[in-house]
């Protein structure tokens, strides 16, 4: 199995535009939150789920369809961003660590200022609410596809934009031609892997409780926590049982076909990967009615093509461009001011919180950073003799990694519930059971990376070593961690941000009308935005933005640069 | 033969930013005309900037200063007139044959049809007739190599401008698609006026091209201009052919003037990159011919190209191990004793040589020396080597200056910490 995953520098790098960037971005949420503080009125229709199973399949076309918007959204996004990141150095100098502190920020902190604006801007009705939920899922799956499309064209080769300068293709043809199939494989890797995210965040948003009011929304994740507040578990099963069967459709029928056709945009240099076979994509292109369609659509797009070269399309307006220009001054302009303007009412909001309650945000953060620490501890503590055991043993891997993949693919927000409900039975607090609810979302980003860096070790290095009887301890020390180096390095820095965004969700969990908590930065966020203290919440959800960003340039550089420079497999 | 100018440079001068407010100059004072009906070879050494100047008549960077021609109208941007043959072939790997041939055409007035028919006509010209629905991953590189050339010449271009378009082919394969270049150039059978070849390679200009251009190194200037006016087919085993690659052999490699060493004082030094172990096996072997060596007759008996082994004999000059003659290699005294010294006696041999004549590694040295815990960051000496070279030259200089440093034990480099140290602090008189 390969992940392409790949980690820009620019994430270790701290300068002085990263400072302000960090400023300008908290700047904009802190208007977000502001205008969740001010325009706040009750939302008066809680809606009410059916558990009957019947209503199943309705609740899973509304969760799909969410996930539908958020995605398509994200796509879009993330060619826009990476377009014009990759236009001039000047944009990519402020797009760039703007997208890297982006990604840092703990997306679940805004569920409820988002929620507010939305609903403050659709008084009572449900799209706001919509609204909310598919951008709160956005936030969630786009960063990573907009590093991966920013990355793949920022790759390309000089002389394939040589090629496209000297044949005179127009912009249009160069995005099509060059542009697209040059980042197919990578986008559609992560647009795997976010659409995979996103089901994480749909479950947090879709039962989304502040302070009295209940902002639900129909789909399989409220479902399947009804139902657990309910304290019905044959309905939980249902729920999740139909959550897994649509991630394993999805799985068969969309993204291994597309990962398999996507094998025709790799470069000449990098070899093939073993003949990957995807049994629905010979069906569709054995199908002559899918064929015909596949036709049509590339007429059209050629189309299309031809008629951007038409002369009054290609000339470039002068004053069009000016106006342009002027218009981007004005939106730079506009948007400062606006942000100054959000600054002051940010400090009006914060000059609320007193040096008390800084103190217990310094102590909440030293517990979430200790429950983080030993989640990854324990996570690594299987994932390494087990992703080892996969990656080394190519026959026990095509079975066991079926398996690991389907477990995998169910978000831990869906099992919550479910570990909640076990939790109470047994007794034991939140304190413990936080970090078994972090870990479940965490643990799998290091066995996947682990089974990939394992599977990459070079065949003659591990015959070496057992013709030179090395084994046990030494074998670890001399062969296997160093070769898996680099990947448990990636596999630990996407787990730790995983982690501290999942002590939001997991240090304080309100379950069948009570509320468990525990101290933590994460428990501190959800209370401040359930209670509606927006000056707490804004200064917390800032310090665990600046914990996140300050561990991966401290820790993770040193680590990182290591790894890429000596333990690197040529 | 008419002798109309296709394509003229006017005192071109590139320079590239290293640093704020500092640049070093690439090319220098190159005037150059292309006549139609010709053939002309550009050589240099590796940094000599002759990909660079390539780009500059294709349109494709912009010249510091000087302007281009092109038929007597200044160019600006590029001209569909001008096509070019990479040497990464740079095809695009999701298109077929046909389809990569094609892209060339997009701005094109002409009917599909009309497309068409061309794109299979040159198709067929450069010999990939059946090939037209394969993709590029299912052909070798000399095939790869036909597309590339068929894209360039289905636009129809008055002059074709090839960048070392046969340097990742391997020899074979390089031999068959020059002949075949050749024969389609003699029977005027490629629908261009003029070509530019851009190579390393003497024999493959001497063999196909109708003039040699040859640029001095850092920066790049006009050196010489050789005329070839063998006829074709050219045989690589004639008395004329050999002479004239000799001729340009002679021209290639630098003057004693050129050697940088000697010019130490104005500009820093440039160490040639050659490894310790390389340039012992080039001592070795010349000493075992008698210690005098034709630089021609030595490339070919090694099999190497100018690149690989022009900066090993610049190594030995600067060393004191050898110098040039008429063209030829000859070892001096200290040269010999390093060729019959037993290993360890080598060592001590190359070190005073380098002590003496190079400069970076006496600059690293007073560095380590006069500092009390004898280690400094690599960081260091890149910095001070920015000053002179762009980033990756100064990293290439600093890691040749390490290899021989490390080699003749004055000092050790610490890989994982980026460091250089002395291993028994001591302090060396200079």
């Amino acid at each position: 199995m390969k992940i392409p995953v790949s980690i820009p520098a620019e994430t270790f790098r701290i300068r002085t535009i990263d400072v302000i960037v960090f400023f300008i971005i908290i700047g904009i949420l802190s208007f977000i939150v502001y205008i969740a503080s001010t325009w706040s009125e009750p939302y008066e229709r809680a809606l009410e789920i059916d558990l009957n199973p019947e209503n199943i399949p309705e609740y899973a076309i509304q969760s799909l369809a969410r996930i539908f918007f958020a995605y398509l959204m994200s796509l879009i996004f993330s060619i826009w961003y990476g377009y014009t990141a990759s236009r001039s150095k000047i944009h990519e100098k402020i797009m760039i660590p703007v997208l890297d502190i982006l990604q840092s920020i703990p997306v679940l902190s805004f569920l409820p200022g988002v929620v507010l604006a939305m609903i403050a801007l659709f008084p009572g009705q449900r799209i706001g609410l919509e609204i909310a939920c598919i951008l709160l899922i956005f936030t969630g799956q786009v960063w990573n596809m907009t590093f991966s499309f920013y990355h793949s064209i920022s790759t390309i080769p000089k002389e394939m934009h040589e090629v496209v300068k000297l044949f005179k293709l127009n912009k249009f043809s160069k995005f099509l031609r060059l542009d697209l199939p040059f980042s197919a494989i990578g986008l559609i890797w992560n647009s795997m892997m976010s659409v995979a995210g996103g089901w994480f965040f749909l479950m947090a948003c879709e039962m989304f409780v502040l302070e009295d009011k209940d902002f639900r929304l129909p789909g399989i994740g409220s479902y399947i926590q009804t139902a657990a507040n309910a304290g019905n578990i044959e309905y939980v099963m249902y729920g999740l049982g139909t959550m897994i069967f649509l991630i394993i459709l999805l799985d068969l029928f969309i993204w291994r076909p597309l990962i398999v056709w996507s094998q025709r945009f790799r470069l000449e240099s990098i070899p093939p990967e073993d003949e990957r076979e995807s049994f629905v994509l010979n069906l569709f292109t054995g199908s002559l009615f899918l064929r015909k369609i596949g036709d049509l659509l590339t007429n059209f797009v050629n189309k299309i093509e031809k008629l951007s070269y038409k002369k009054f399309i290609n000339n470039e307006n002068k004053l069009l461009m000016k106006i342009s220009k002027i218009s981007g001054l004005i939106f730079l302009t506009f948007l400062s001011l606006l942000i100054l303007w959000a600054f002051t009412k940010a400090i009006d909001l914060v000059s609320s919180v007193d040096l008390n309650q800084i103190i217990t945000i310094i102590k909440s953060s030293f517990y979430s950073l200790l429950r983080v620490t030993a989640a990854i501890i324990i996570a690594l503590s299987w994932t390494l003799p087990v992703g080892v055991y996969i990656g080394l043993n190519p026959r026990a891997a095509k079975f066991l990694q079926g398996i690991v993949q389907i477990a995998a693919s169910v978000p831990a927000t869906a099992i919550f519930p479910v570990i909640l409900l076990f939790l109470i039975k047994v007794g034991g607090g939140l304190n413990i059971g936080a970090i078994f609810l972090m870990l479940l979302g965490t643990q799998w980003y290091l066995l996947f990376n682990i089974i990939a860096g394992a599977s990459a070790i070079p065949k003659d290095l591990i015959e070496i070593s057992r013709a030179y009887g090395i084994k046990g301890i030494k074998k670890w020390k001399t062969l296997i961690l160093p070769g898996i180096f680099p990947y448990l390095v990636t596999g630990l820095i996407t787990a730790s941000g995983g982690a501290w965004n999942a002590t939001i969700v997991s240090e304080y969990v309100s379950f069948g009308g009570d509320i468990m908590k525990t101290e933590g930065l994460g428990a501190l966020i959800s209370a401040s935005s359930a209670s509606g203290d927006f000056g707490m919440l804004l200064i917390s959800t800032c310090f665990m933005s600046a914990i996140v960003v300050g561990i991966n340039r401290l820790i993770w550089k040193r680590l990182f640069m290591l790894a890429k420079t000596k333990y690197v497999l040529e | 033969m008419d002798r109309e100018i296709i394509l003229e440079t006017r005192n071109i001068k590139k320079t590239f930013l290293i640093a704020k407010g500092k640049e070093i100059p690439v090319l220098e004072d190159i005037n150059l005309k292309i006549y139609s009906n010709e053939f002309v070879s550009i050589l240099g050494q590796s940094g000599a900037g002759k990909s660079t100047l390539l780009r500059i008549i294709a349109g494709l960077i912009e010249p510091s200063e000087g302007e281009v021609l092109y038929k007597g109208i200044p160019l600006k941007k590029t001209n569909a007139k001008i096509a070019v043959v990479f040497q990464s072939f740079a095809l695009f790997p999701w298109f077929t044959v046909f389809e990569n041939v094609k892209i060339g055409l997009s701005q094109s007035e002409l009917s599909e049809e009309e497309k068409d028919e061309k794109v299979l006509k040159v198709i067929d010209l450069v010999g990939l007739d059946g090939f037209e629905d394969a993709y590029p991953r299912e052909l070798s590189g000399g095939m790869r190599q036909r597309v590339g050339i068929a894209r360039a010449l289905a636009v129809e271009p008055e002059l074709l401008l090839m960048d070392e378009p046969f340097s990742a082919l391997d020899v074979l394969t390089a031999d068959n698609l020059r002949g075949d270049i050749i024969d389609l150039w003699k029977a005027g059978k490629l629908p261009v006026k003029a070509i530019v070849l851009v190579t390393h390679n003497i024999e493959e200009a001497v063999s196909m091209s109708s003039r040699a251009i040859i640029l001095s190194h850092n920066p790049g200037r006009l050196k010489a201009e050789i005329p070839l006016e063998l006829p074709y087919p050219r045989d690589k085993n004639s008395r004329d052919f050999k002479f004239l690659l000799d001729k340009i052999y002679t021209a290639l490699i630098k003057s004693p003037e050129e050697l940088p060493f000697l010019l130490a004082a104005e500009r820093y030094q440039f160490l040639p990159h050659a490894k310790v172990g390389a340039i012992a096996g080039l001592i070795e072997l010349v000493h075992d011919r008698g210690g005098r060596i034709d630089i021609y007759a030595l490339s070919s008996e090694l099999s190497m190209e100018v690149d690989d082994i022009f900066p090993l004999i610049e190594a030995a000059v600067i060393l004191g191990f050898g110098e040039i003659k008429e063209g030829d290699f000859i070892l001096t005294d200290k040269g010999k004793m390093w060729a019959e010294a037993d290993t360890l006696k080598k060592k001590e041999i190359f070190k005073e040589a380098a002590l003496r004549n190079v400069q970076l590694i006496r600059q690293i040295m007073q560095v380590i020396s006069n500092i009390s815990k004898h280690r400094v960051s690599e960081e260091f000496f890149i910095d001070i080597l920015k000053n002179h070279f762009t980033h990756e030259e100064a990293w290439n200089q600093l890691e040749t200056a390490i290899d021989w440093g490390r080699y003749s034990e004055l000092f050790v480099y610490d890989y994982d910490a980026g460091e250089l140290y002395l291993e028994e602090p001591e302090t060396i008189d200079m």
